[in-house]
């Protein structure tokens, strides 16, 4: 690149053959003066560049207002009957809470050889949430309703066995974009485009009622 | 009269090379004399741009880039503005019929080995158009702020942050925000009215200066200037572009219009294919439409983004589907270095590539077709195997195209 540079700038001949760079340098000398100041210029020009660009490349970083916005979300999860999903808002995603019933939290288990991650061992949620269920309370699930794919959010799908997913499904979380399946605890089953479990947000009981979502004990 | 304006024009060429330009580029460019029906298409091309650049202006002066109007402009152009829904639909239908034509081109360039030698850069200069081209189509998608848009954009954001190590900062920095948000559709229109169809113009200039100074291919795949007239250089089988390629040009835009206005005046939606039904709903950030699928140019690249399922080495299912995704375009950039055939055009190739590029076409036609379904199993595997077809196309172009039995070229075109 540089040597493309400095035989464009300084070699390349013009039309009738006169003079270029080079030929000037050759018929007056380069003393070291001017090599100097060649040399200056460019690192001046070089840091001037970089100096000019920043403003405009920094400007699209998330603004002060987007960096001050995403504060924590309580939610009254009272209501939430069994087998209810509740959606929730938080920081522009959508955070889903579940309360599984006997016979959802019962399927976990069965699944455990068609999950990529039984275990919950990537870091995809706090301490807390890694456990059998994925939950602080076993039947209160609280997840990102965001597949880890591509960013869509994934259909509750509680319905056993339906005829587009097959016999085997035990219900769970059917992503309509490009197919990934995550079962009732939002874990990834294997050979699907998703690489990893749903995330656990941050979140706490602030009573026995009442959830945080986006805040936990550790960083309160 | 006449005494007047060659007094005007002399006047005018003292001070700017408009006759030379005129002679270099139309009245004086020799194009060869057998052009055929797949020649239209790089004008057409033109003319769609050149419908967007004007509907777009007037687009702008009633939308508004902010996502809490957004989709009511839209409406507002559709229903209150006077003729604001022909505006809108040209500009609509002109995207959907800009990749038609822009495919079409593309594959007239496949089947006469327009990329070969001495054409390899106007090839890549035009896969550079094609490329600005998808941008341009995947930010103006996203400005009616509908499902489609803001699930489309989500996805496609999302590949960014798949990136690994500087994924999660790219994509802050590319949506200026944590997530799609109003400061992404906000300078997403910057892109789409200004950066970009700056750039789409200026690619344009150079990829026809590039083509007139080598000039024309044509359906045999031989140089017409290998031939020239000894006493005025003229290649014997060239015809000056003006007026005799000026008018059949006219004639293809004629036609081209009538099936441009029929589809704005008649089904300005194509069933859901050039305008997606999902998309007259406002975006919801909480809940994805039951079925997503992007427009038809888009489906081909789709269906190989989401056909990779399986980890392979250390890269996870994901990663290995966007890599899928962006090599299928990127590749055709390196065709005029795969295709080792001695002969140019498709007329004296043998067997092999006919068969080859059928294959080709098939598969793309069956990706993009299931592109636009949901995902099942059978589907899946339908979709492994065409993109196994695609990627072989080119992969094993270099062996293929040297074995294969050709007729000799022709020494005048036909």
């Amino acid at each position: 690149m540089v040597k493309f540079f400095y035989e464009f700038f300084w070699k390349s001949k013009s039309e009738n053959g006169t003079a270029n760079m080079a030929d000037i340098e050759k018929k007056e000398g380069m003393n070291s003066r001017r090599r100097f100041l060649l040399a200056a210029t460019s690192v001046a020009g070089g840091i001037a560049t970089v100096a000019v660009a920043t403003p405009f490349v920094m400007s699209m970083m998330p603004s002060e207002r987007a960096k001050a916005a995403g504060a924590p979300v309580e939610v009254d999860i009272s209501k939430v009957e069994p087998g209810m999903l509740l959606l929730v808002e938080w920081r522009g995603k959508v955070v889903w809470v579940l309360n599984r019933t006997q016979d959802m939290l019962a399927t976990l288990p069965k699944l455990d050889n068609q999950v990529a991650d039984p275990k919950s061992e990537k870091d995809q949620q706090p301490k807390y949430a890694q456990n059998e269920t994925r939950s602080i309370k076993p039947a209160v699930l609280v997840v990102e309703g965001v597949c880890t794919h591509l960013g869509c959010s994934p259909v509750f799908r509680k319905d056993v066995a339906p005829a587009d997913l097959g016999p085997d499904w035990l219900g769970g979380f059917f992503c309509p974009c490009h197919g990934s399946k995550f079962d009732l605890a939002g874990r990834v089953y294997k050979a699907v485009p998703a690489p990893t479990n749903l995330v656990v947000p941050p979140h706490m009981y602030l009573s026995d009622t009442r959830l945080l979502v986006g805040s936990d004990k550790e960083s309160a | 009269m006449s005494k007047r304006l060659d007094a005007m024009i002399g006047w005018i060429d003292a001070r700017f090379p408009l006759t030379a330009n005129w002679r270099a580029h139309l009245s004086e460019y020799y194009a060869p004399k057998n052009f055929n029906f797949w020649y239209y298409f790089g004008s057409l091309a033109m003319l769609v741009l050149v419908n967007q650049l004007l509907t777009g202006i007037f687009l702008t002066m009633n939308y508004k880039p902010d996502a809490s109007m957004a989709f009511a402009s839209v409406e507002y152009i559709m229903r209150d503005v006077n003729y604001g829904w022909i505006i809108r639909y040209m500009h609509s239908t002109g995207a959907s019929m800009f990749f038609v034509v822009v495919y079409l081109h593309m594959f007239r360039g496949m089947m006469y080995g327009s990329y070969r030698k001495p054409r390899e850069l106007l090839w890549v200069i035009g896969m550079g158009i094609f490329f600005v081209l998808m941008m341009l189509a995947f930010t103006g998608y996203i400005l009616p702020w509908g499902q489609m848009s803001y699930w489309g954009a989500q996805v496609i954001i999302s590949m960014i942050g798949a990136i690994p190590v500087i994924g999660q900062t790219l994509s802050n920095w590319i949506l200026g925000d944590f997530m799609l948000s109003d400061a992404a559709l906000n300078r997403f229109f910057a892109y789409h009215v200004v950066t970009l169809p700056g750039l789409l113009v200026v690619l344009v200039v150079v990829h026809i200066l590039a083509l007139h100074e080598v000039g024309s291919n044509n359906p045999d795949g031989i140089e017409i200037k290998a031939n020239k007239d000894p006493v005025t250089h003229i290649p014997v089988d060239g015809i000056p572009f003006h007026p005799y390629y000026s008018v059949k040009d006219i004639f293809g835009v004629v036609v081209f219009l009538i099936v441009f206005t029929g589809i704005i005046f008649f089904m300005p939606e194509m069933g859901g294919y050039f305008l997606e039904y999902n998309n007259f709903i406002p975006a919801n950030t909480l809940q994805t439409p039951d079925h997503i699928a992007p427009v038809w140019y888009f489906t081909p690249y789709y269906s190989m983004l989401r056909a990779v399922t399986v980890n392979f080495l250390w890269i996870d299912a994901k990663l290995w589907g966007i890599v899928l995704m962006g090599g299928s375009v990127a590749i055709f950039a390196l065709l005029p270095w795969l295709d080792r055939s001695p002969v140019k055009s498709i007329r004296y190739k043998g067997p092999i590539f006919k068969f080859a590029l059928t294959l080709f076409v098939i598969s793309v036609l069956v990706l993009g077709w299931l592109g636009t379904k949901s995902p099942t199993p059978l589907y899946t595997l339908l979709a492994q195997i065409f993109t196994v077809i695609y990627f072989a196309f080119f992969i094993l172009m270099p062996w293929y195209s040297k074995i294969d039995k050709t007729k000799p070229e022709p020494t005048r075109v036909r």
